[in-house]
């Protein structure tokens, strides 16, 4: 075969191959809303995580404005640590309330920012202690709580 | 008997371990020797062509119909849970990560190594590579070097193809026929498959398959028996080792790569 064709015909299939890269790399995965840019480091301390994992979403309002990038325990004070990176773009209040949500019924489980209405911001490397934080909901000990308050309740129903 | 039986048995060990080290001289004599595929890329250029190039309707076509498939049984288990928005994170996932890689791989075994075993195999019996040798051309470096580094160019390029086309496979069958929502399922599939973790992973995969397949076609074309038969049998080899390779590898390359924590 020609040479001019058949280099034309390679250079055609590298670049579509490098397209489809491309198009995996920003249309079907996260590249463009993944890296979102300069961040900063804040810290967080919960009593319980439940399902969270690294690389969920930190999202204030519904809006992702950040990542979780590490989960540790701190054996001293027996409580979960939760290292995020959020976007410099938006700084939150210090009495900002740090909240372990899930998005639908069984989905992924994130970290919500419910903003306060202080004056001065969270800097980073700032950690977040337990009395703002409020982990994640446990099913089964809402379920028994709920059933513990039923019991309680009965004996009188039939007083009414 | 059982002395016979033994022997058999210790020949085929023996003779598998001296194949398998063959192979990996053969794959250093390969990689050694490589300087002249690169220094006159026009060689592997028309390599990319006729195993890169040639292969591209067959992973194109079979892309999309893997992913029409994947779309529709996807639907048809998702819509069950209620979830048949999720259909874009079913398909991108399974397609960036496992289909992709290990059916291209597949494909470019059966259509593209079993080529370059037939075409080493038939310079060997013809003694086309001996007649190299006399003239003081290296036929490694001449012939088995570019078609190898073609091979590993076009595999990656070929995988991502596939993933590419399986992903509007899926969106034709699932958003266009069925109704799925267009932007839940984009933004669902942007927001579960991660660029580092699933993507460079899967691309990892293919160009880990591209070594695989394009040794073992080249390694049987060149150790092929220089018979008509011996060919034939080359070639049915290539194709059955490339497969067994391919999922074994993957096995082990999933294993490594993807821990359930993400």
């Amino acid at each position: 075969m020609n040479r001019t064709v058949l280099d034309l015909w390679v250079g055609v299939f590298v670049a579509i191959g490098v397209a489809a890269v491309l198009f995996l790399a920003l249309k079907v995965g996260n590249l463009s809303s993944a890296n979102i840019g300069e961040t900063y480091r804040l810290q967080a301390n919960f009593d319980n995580i439940g399902g969270l994992k690294p690389r969920a979403p930190v999202k204030s309002s519904g809006v992702v404005v950040g990542r979780v990038t590490e989960i540790t325990f701190d054996p001293k004070l027996y409580v979960a640590v939760v290292r995020m990176d959020v976007d410099k773009r938006y700084s939150f209040p210090r009495d900002t309330i740090f909240t372990i949500l899930t998005s639908g019924l069984l989905g992924e489980q994130y970290v919500g920012l419910e903003v306060g209405g202080d004056e001065e911001v969270l800097k980073p490397g700032d950690t977040v202690n337990r009395n703002k934080t409020q982990g994640a909901v446990v099913l089964e000990k809402l379920i028994s709580q709920f059933m513990f308050n039923k019991a309680a309740e009965s004996p009188k129903a039939p007083e009414q | 008997m059982i002395a016979r039986i033994l022997r058999s048995m210790g020949a085929r060990t023996v003779d598998g371990i001296w194949r398998l080290g063959f192979a990996s001289r053969f794959f250093l004599a390969v990689l050694m020797r490589s300087g002249t595929s690169f220094a006159r890329f026009p060689l592997t250029i028309s390599e990319i062509f006729s195993t890169g190039v040639l292969s591209l309707i067959i992973i194109l076509v079979s892309g999309f119909f893997v992913g029409l498939v994947l779309g529709l049984q996807g639907y048809e288990t998702l819509q069950r849970y209620g979830s048949s928005d999720a259909l874009g994170i079913l398909v991108a996932l399974s397609l960036v990560r496992e289909l992709g890689p290990v059916v291209a791989g597949l494909l470019f075994a059966s259509r593209a190594g079993s080529a370059l075993t037939a075409e080493i195999g038939l310079m060997k019996t013809t003694e086309q590579l001996k007649a190299m040798d006399m003239m003081a051309v290296d036929p490694i470096a001449r012939v088995v070097a570019p078609r190898f580094w073609g091979g590993v160019i076009s595999m990656p390029l070929l995988a991502s193809l596939f993933s590419t086309m399986g992903v509007f496979g899926a969106w034709f069958i699932g958003v266009v026929f069925i109704g799925v929502d267009d932007g839940a399922f984009w933004s669902q599939m942007q927001a579960a498959v991660d660029f580092r973790y699933d993507i460079v992973n899967g691309v990892i995969k293919s160009v880990v398959f591209g070594f695989a397949v394009s040794l073992i076609a080249v390694f049987e074309g060149y150790d092929s028996a220089p018979t008509a038969e011996g060919v034939s049998r080359a070639i049915t080899r290539t194709v059955v080792n490339s497969a067994l390779t391919i999922l074994a590898l993957d096995f082990v390359l999933t294993s490594f790569m993807f821990r359930g924590n993400g």
